[in-house]
């Protein structure tokens, strides 16, 4: 918290919102108690899945999926902090996410580490894991147990990303699915507009003489956005916590361009016509000075309203997200066709009402769940501002 | 028309003054005479009277997104925004022809409204599938009547004035009044030739700068060259005699008829050309002001009854002259126009039009001692004009100042509460407030103090009986109360949802005669902000 209200006039007392507060200290699941309580858990498909205050519970092998605290086994679905906690003893989680996980989690945990599609059986439950599409190392988790199939998605999205292995669907009996974007309002653009609309922005500062400042998220958004950027119009630099994300991901074998790290630049230069990637929190902050004419946008699927984008306070919003939208989410539904559909995370209660009324059964697990800015706290959290 | 959505983008999504009014010139220079007329009426905030029902609209966009009703009354509260929402959750359109601005308002906007309800869904449903997001977020917001996009109607004029090489204030003076949209109208707006002599017409008024309240006037530099007046907490007017009439305009710019019958019948003593600035404030005639709570009591009454008339008498306290004997003085310094106006003033003498009294100091810490009993006498503070300004227009800086007590408030609408620590442990004591902007309720400070215990305690059953939410110890209320917050300072701020950070909020009144509705906009505040 001090993080956040330290200011450079400390006249001036920054007000932070109590409820953003709240969303950013901690995440308490300040929901999930209070549904628990009232006995709406669904155990239909225990104990092959069951919701519980710390995650998703799978009785029969005893482990975790996507744990809210420390637990004894985890399986992670990727590698962002609001996924992948600290603390665990053991880590089940894609091969493709190990640099990202260890990087994140600490040395003495255990890992083990699945191809896409590979099995394992863990207390006579048989897990794989399967593209989600995400970010580099994201996996849809497939548990099968006695003929029933429940698969988890994690964070997902149906649009091409080549970073980034693409989702598949997975048939099963029970899909968790996530519903950060959850509404009709929420309707990407399709990649390649929304990176030519970046290379253009990027033209024009390079004309104006000014240097553009991109904000994504530190790991998985930043390593997209880099690989839509056009290297013929300028440097491009990174963030420390960008930087160190996508090290990771070209440790894995991911082909990025080539990018520098902004804190090992000695002495002034010029910046006019270079492209630099940074984390939102870095907006506004004394970091930035060095720059000088700058032009900042943000790229995020909450750029779609307007709202968010001015209350950025940024020049540009880019309609960039690693999540499904409202149509990628029905056919997500529809190609795994589950029985049954729990929706989590976002708007859980209107995608819940909506299957539900469109003939697929479906549950709102918890009703708080991601807002906007909740992401990026989680990636700032992990990663201190440099 | 895509143009003409272009410039709604890039002034809805920049800041900056001088980007907005960049691409305004831009727009302008590129649009034709009738696109421009109708630009500059829609950016001066005018509207078409409304066209379609809008429980109409939402039906056809839930058919069209193909989602129940209830989902897009969800996504509209996600939105905020109901033109938006129809942008959002229909499926694009793509656009066959561009055709004008003009066009549009024409031949597809105005005749909706004579259209059976079978004919506007046809129509509707065409613009819908013939406009992408943005060009139809535009399109609707002139058709629900919603078309706002964050710039004053000065920076218009700047902008027209930029593209027409005529100086503001002309510009100013020419769209004072009722501005019809057309080329011909655009054409004699922008044209350096024309004289006008409309008797009804008004100056722009001049805006008076805040002083920081930190710094204080010494910045101004010698007090020697400055007059000092009461700043009076009335509403702000000019009042017209020419051929034989009387107009009476308020600063919106909206002609204020019979309802100050004491002002118009003093101002028909006045000589004709004459156009004289001041202050309308309830106030005994030839006596003391009386609190602005009274002025409230007239306010907004189109007629006035006896009664009130003799309960709360109005009189137009003037500090400027503008037009003296049918000649514009706007040029003369600020001495000789006072000079002017007092003997003016003093030649009719009219118990409810008489000058503003210049208060004697001469020195800024004279005027500092003065202005400590400004709440007293029912004043905001001081108003500091130099000797030799001319009378501008707008808000130029340096030529009028004022140097209020408390010097910025705004009514906010609490949204949060948290309980208090210390004597009032236990009652919901720490409100967080927020502001309108397009539709939604953005925090923007969190206050304290300022309210009595009996109201204390009033505020603290509002809150227990109307909680939507809790999270923690912070409970989220359902937006009623309006609340009256002063500052010391305000600074913008990139860490804020708001984009202000506040210095030393507090509370100074409930404003118990507010609705949430009636509350400020985040846009006033920023208004308030000191210009970068
Ligand atoms: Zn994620």
């Amino acid at each position: 918290m001090d993080g956040l209200v330290s200011s450079p006039t400390s006249l001036f007392r920054p007000f932070v919102s109590p409820i953003d507060l709240q969303l950013h200290v901690s995440r308490p699941a300040f929901n999930h108690d209070r549904s628990f309580e009232a006995g709406r858990v669904d155990v239909s498909f225990a104990p092959l899945l069951r919701p519980t205050s710390s995650g998703l519970y799978c009785d029969a092998g005893d482990f975790y999926v996507d744990p809210t605290r420390p637990v004894d086994r985890a399986v992670v679905t990727h590698a962002h902090s609001d996924h992948a906690r600290w603390g665990c003893r053991r880590y089940l989680a894609a091969a493709a996410s190990e640099h990202l996980l260890r990087m994140r989690i600490n040395d003495d945990a255990e890992f083990q580490f699945l191809h896409y599609g590979e099995s394992i059986s863990i207390g006579g439950v048989r897990v794989s894991l399967h593209p989600a599409g995400h970010m580099l190392g994201s996996a849809q988790v497939r548990l099968e147990h006695r003929g029933k199939i429940a698969v988890v998605t994690g964070d997902y999205k149906l649009q091409r990303d080549p970073t980034c292995q693409a989702w598949e669907p997975v048939r099963c009996h029970l899909l968790v699915t996530e519903t950060t974007f959850g509404l009709p309002i929420y309707r990407w653009p399709s990649p390649e507009s929304v990176r030519d609309e970046i290379n253009a922005w990027w033209r024009r500062c390079r004309e104006e003489g000014k240097c553009c400042v991109l904000y994504g998220y530190a790991v998985g958004k930043s390593q997209s956005l880099l690989a839509g950027l056009d290297t013929s119009l300028g440097e491009i630099y990174t963030h420390g916590a960008v930087e160190k994300g996508t090290q990771a991901y070209r440790d894995t074998g991911v082909d990025l361009p080539e990018t520098r790290y902004v804190g090992s630049m000695q002495g002034k230069r010029d910046w006019s016509g270079a492209m630099v990637i940074a984390v939102p929190s870095a907006h506004g902050s004394t970091w930035m000075r060095r720059f000088g004419r700058v032009s900042t946008a943000m790229a995020s699927g909450w750029m779609a309203v307007r709202g968010s984008r001015r209350r950025r306070a940024m020049d540009r919003g880019f309609v960039v997200s690693d999540h499904v939208d409202w149509q990628s989410l029905l056919v997500a539904v529809d190609q795994s066709d589950p029985e049954t559909v729990w929706a989590t995370h976002g708007y859980t209660a209107a995608v819940a009402r909506y299957l539900n009324e469109n003939g697929r059964k479906a549950d709102a697990l918890d009703s708080g769940g991601r807002r906007e800015g909740d992401e990026d706290a989680a990636a700032d959290a992990a990663e201190p501002a440099s | 028309m895509i143009r003409f959505a272009e410039l709604y983008n890039d002034l809805d999504s920049t800041t900056k003054t001088n980007e907005k009014i960049a691409a305004m010139v831009r727009y302008f220079a590129a649009a034709d005479l009738s696109d421009a007329a109708w630009a500059t009426s829609f950016l001066s905030g005018n509207k078409l009277r409304r066209l379609v029902p809008t429980s109409l609209l939402r039906g056809w966009a839930a058919e069209q997104a193909r989602i129940p009703p209830w989902l897009f009354e969800e996504s509209y509260q996600a939105v905020g925004d109901l033109a938006e929402t129809f942008s959002l959750v229909v499926p694009p359109g793509k656009t066959t022809t561009d055709e004008s601005l003009t066009h549009w308002v024409e031949h597809r906007l105005k005749p909706l409204r004579w259209m059976s309800d079978e004919e506007q869904h046809t129509a509707v449903l065409r613009i819908w599938n013939e406009t992408p997001a943005r060009l139809r977020l535009v399109v609707m917001k002139l058709i629900t009547g919603a078309f706002r996009v964050g710039v004053s109607k000065r920076l218009v004029t700047r902008a027209i004035a930029m593209h027409a090489g005529i100086p503001a204030d002309v510009i100013s003076h020419r769209l004072m009044g009722d501005f019809v949209p057309s080329a011909e109208s655009f054409a004699s707006l922008i044209d350096p030739e024309i004289q006008d002599t409309v008797p009804s017409k008004p100056y722009p008024f001049c805006l008076a700068h805040p002083i920081d309240n930190e710094k204080g006037p010494e910045v101004l530099g010698d007090a020697s060259e400055y007059l000092a007046e009461w700043k009076w907490d009335g509403i702000r007017g000019q009042v017209i005699r020419r051929s034989g009439q009387t107009f009476l305009w308020s600063r919106g710019e909206e002609l204020m008829e019979n309802r100050w019958p004491e002002i118009e019948s003093a101002a028909e003593s006045l000589p004709d050309g004459t156009v004289i600035d001041g202050e309308i404030l309830a106030a005994i005639p030839g006596g003391a002001v009386l609190p602005f709570a009274q002025l409230q009591r007239r306010i907004g009454r189109k007629k006035v009854g006896k009664k009130l008339l003799a309960e709360v008498p109005v009189v137009f306290h003037a500090f400027d002259v503008m037009e003296h004997r049918g000649e514009d003085v706007r040029s003369l310094r600020f001495v000789d126009r006072r000079a002017r106006l007092d003997e003016l003033l003093r030649s009719i003498d009219h118990p409810h039009l008489s000058a503003t009294q210049l208060i004697d100091g001469e020195s800024w810490n004279a005027w500092a001692d003065i202005r400590t009993t400004s709440r007293q006498r029912y004043a905001e503070g001081l108003m500091l004009k130099r000797k030799d300004a001319p009378y501008d227009v707008g808000r130029v800086r340096g030529t009028w100042w004022k140097w209020k007590v408390a010097p910025y408030t705004i009514d906010a609408v609490l949204i949060y509460a948290q309980k208090g620590h210390g004597r009032r442990s236990g009652l919901f004591t720490d409100y967080t407030f927020a502001l309108w902007d397009d539709g939604q309720l953005v925090p923007f400070a969190k206050a304290y103090s300022g309210l009595d215990d009996q109201e204390i305690r009033k505020v603290d059953q509002f809150v227990r009986q109307n909680t939507n939410d809790s999270f923690g110890p912070v409970r989220s209320v359902t937006p009623t109360l309006v609340m009256e917050l002063a500052f010391e300072g305000l600074q913008r701020s990139g860490r804020h949802k708001s984009g202000v950070a506040t210095r030393f909020p507090r509370i100074v009144r409930w404003r118990h005669d507010k609705r949430p509705q009636d509350a400020n906009t985040l846009a006033d505040l920023l208004e308030l902000l000191p210009e970068d």
